[in-house]
């Protein structure tokens, strides 16, 4: 989950990094008081979408009137599809030399990774590979100061600056640590106050997903669609597509398998469903539920009983064509576990199941669009 | 031959008295894996299937004599339970929970690598090596026989897909390693082709990939080098948009890595046949032994 930049600021401003203490507002009488206090400001949009600057969410002011006019343009405002509620009042920074560092999680090292440019300010993907230092950290010994000097001189930071970065980089591996996070930048850490000053300037700060029940302090950022957070309510992964062929599978390998399937006859997925190892009748009848409320053009389900019972899978199926009816073509492919049973239970209930891959695809897809692909 | 576990593998299970851990202990006795005990604190002395219930993992290896642990304890709990085993001097950890905060499996593999454990997962099905009756894991068990061919897949029920088509084809199995759908993972396609490579017994090799991450491109890397053995790969995720996460925690396109066709493309200039569709690897398999 990403957060907001005022809240990654306060995350990195508690562990000691100097954030320039902008203030957050909700109104532009707030701006308009934040500005009073902080002088020559920046009124930066809130949103979680890259690029905010260049579609107008961030505005300078030089005076407390103008902040609150520049902060009563942009709260309300559409930014590339999120509605801005906040602006962060923060201070104009002269900046002489702008750096950029984060910390990420490396799947391939099975280690925190530390990554630092003198060549800051823009995105780190832009900057080439010989002008980023890497550096891995042992996750059981943590971060050491000397690890952090070594960086602070690979990207041209000598004495009281080589100290402040060090404070700055503790501060951040610190934060990343305490709030499990996945990804942890500054971008620009801003050179400002004539050389002899660091600043974060943005900050990014993304929480793990899996880590979120350590951390209920946060606000919870969704970003699914309607349906898709109808779906993962119900514990079952989902994502959203844009064809017209409902699919849903157990297992995240073999949804995606489905889909590729489906889509090599020329079927196009409406979406993607895990319907998970081993699920009960009841989030399975639910789901499909979900899946029929989309009004797809046919359904396919394609199970392969593992610890999945096909004859579960069966049940709800009949249990929400009982409750609700069917009213679009169904096409089940089912093997393994009691699949016998489940395709017989289909068939009394007048749904036809299958027991080949292919061959169900090629039926569904025949059932959607009148002709084969 | 097999790899990772064989006959003289000696189970406990770390959450043996949960639905799972009760379920799963039996169906691994079934399949006749030595299951020599298992643990939770607060339960020692009771049985689950005629095993023990021990208090501790130092108690489950000094008086069952353990030397591997598949773990059915909730992602909350799953650092300390790691810690515990590895502490304990097991050698094979298997990780079945998911949604283990990264943070946590990257200190669970440190300190593993440091006590020379092998883990496996998390977030995976596990391990079986059918011709040893060794199981750790919560496959089915009747969709394996016994045969020349190694399995190494990130996804659990399209590696049933692709094991039984191949089972039906007369194709068995060495052994089937589950590495587990997370981004940070014990045991990776290198590290099975590696074993598998080595291993006498087994003939060809299976692959059975996602999008997502650079570990099929590594892999790829690597067969260039050191795999004169048959490989054989399904990749699935070909119909995936990017940037959505498919199920797996690791199975995202993010800009434009993790690719389809970026892991098809360094297969098979490494020599690696790629099926289109699941169930032709078995076909592909077949040719590849002729």
């Amino acid at each position: 989950m990403k957060l907001y930049e005022y809240l990654a600021k306060q995350m990195l401003a508690e562990h000691g990094v100097p954030t320039g203490g902008g203030i957050v507002c909700e109104t532009p009488e707030q701006a308009e008081a934040a500005a009073r206090k902080i002088g020559p400001c920046a009124v930066k949009a809130q949103v979680l979408v890259g690029g905010r600057g260049k579609a107008g969410g961030i505005k300078l002011a030089n005076t407390p009137a103008e902040a609150k006019a520049r902060a009563s343009e942009i709260l309300g405002m559409n930014l590339k599809g999120y509605t801005v509620d906040k602006v962060l009042i923060d201070p104009q920074l002269t900046i002489e030399k702008e750096f950029y560092v984060s910390i990420t999680l490396d799947g391939m090292a099975k280690l925190p990774l530390i990554m630092a440019s003198a060549a800051g300010g823009v995105e780190i993907e832009s900057v080439p590979h010989d002008q980023i230092v890497f550096a891995h950290v042992d996750i059981t010994t943590g971060l050491l100061p000397f690890q952090c000097r070594e960086i602070a001189r690979k990207i041209g930071l000598t004495g009281d600056l080589a100290k402040q970065f060090v404070k700055v980089l503790t501060g951040m591996y610190n934060a990343f640590r305490k709030y499990d996070a996945e990804l942890v930048e500054i971008n620009p850490l801003a050179l400002t106050d004539n050389g002899t000053r660091l600043v974060a300037a943005d900050g990014r700060f993304n929480v793990e997903d899996d880590a979120l029940f350590r951390h209920p302090e946060f606000p919870t950022v969704d970003e699914g669609t309607e349906l898709e957070k109808k779906v993962k309510a119900i514990g079952l992964a989902f994502v959203q597509l844009d064809g017209d062929i409902a699919v849903m599978a157990n297992g995240a390998g073999m949804a995606m398998g489905t889909l590729d399937v489906l889509s090599h006859y020329g079927g196009r997925p409406a979406n993607f469903l895990d319907a998970g190892g081993g699920s009960g009748v009841e989030p399975t009848a639910q789901a499909f539920d979900a899946l029929l409320a989309t009004s797809p053009k046919a359904i396919f389900v394609n199970i392969f009983g593992g610890i999945t019972r096909c004859d579960l899978v069966s049940e709800a199926i009949i249990q929400v064509k009982q409750s609700k009816g069917i009213n679009v073509p169904l096409v089940v492919r089912m093997v393994g576990t009691n699949d016998v049973r489940g395709r017989e239970m289909l068939a009394e209930s007048g749904i036809e199941a299958y027991t080949e891959m292919g061959e169900a695809a090629r039926a569904v897809v025949k059932a959607a669009y009148g002709k084969e692909a | 031959m097999a790899v990772i576990i064989n006959k003289d593998t000696r189970v406990v299970v770390q959450g043996i008295t949960g639905s799972q851990g009760q379920f799963h202990t039996g169906q691994m006795l079934a399949f006749g894996t030595q299951v020599v005990g298992g643990v939770n604190f607060d339960k020692a002395g009771q049985e689950v299937h005629g095993v023990p219930v021990y208090a501790t993992m130092s108690e489950a290896v000094e008086r069952g004599g353990a030397n591997a642990s598949i773990m059915f304890v909730p992602a909350p709990g799953a650092k300390d339970a790691a810690y515990e085993a590895i502490h304990a001097g097991i050698k094979v950890l298997v990780l079945i929970p998911e949604h283990v905060p990264t943070q946590e499996t990257m200190e669970i593999m440190q300190y593993a690598r440091q006590h020379g454990c092998r883990v496996v997962g998390p977030n995976t099905f596990g391990l079986i090596s059918p011709g040893e009756n060794a199981k750790m894991g919560i496959m089915p068990n009747h969709i394996y026989k016994p045969g020349p061919v190694g399995i190494v897949a990130r996804s659990g029920t399209l590696s049933y897909e692709i094991a039984f088509t191949l089972s039906n084809n007369n194709l068995g199995q060495t052994t089937v390693i589950g590495m587990g759908g997370d981004r940070v993972i014990g045991t990776n396609f290198v590290d099975a082709l590696e074993l598998f490579n080595a291993d006498d017994a087994t003939e060809a090799i299976v692959m059975v990939g996602e999008i997502g991450g650079i570990q099929e491109e590594l892999a790829a890397e690597y067969i260039k080098q050191h795999v004169r053995k048959p490989v054989v790969a399904y990749l699935a995720g070909k119909a995936a948009p990017a940037g959505k996460r498919m199920g797996h925690a690791g199975a995202i396109i993010e800009g434009n890595r993790g690719t389809y066709q970026s892991k098809v493309d360094a297969l098979s200039a490494a020599g690696v046949k790629v099926a289109a569709l699941p169930w032709e690897v078995a076909e592909l398999v077949k040719e590849s032994l002729k």
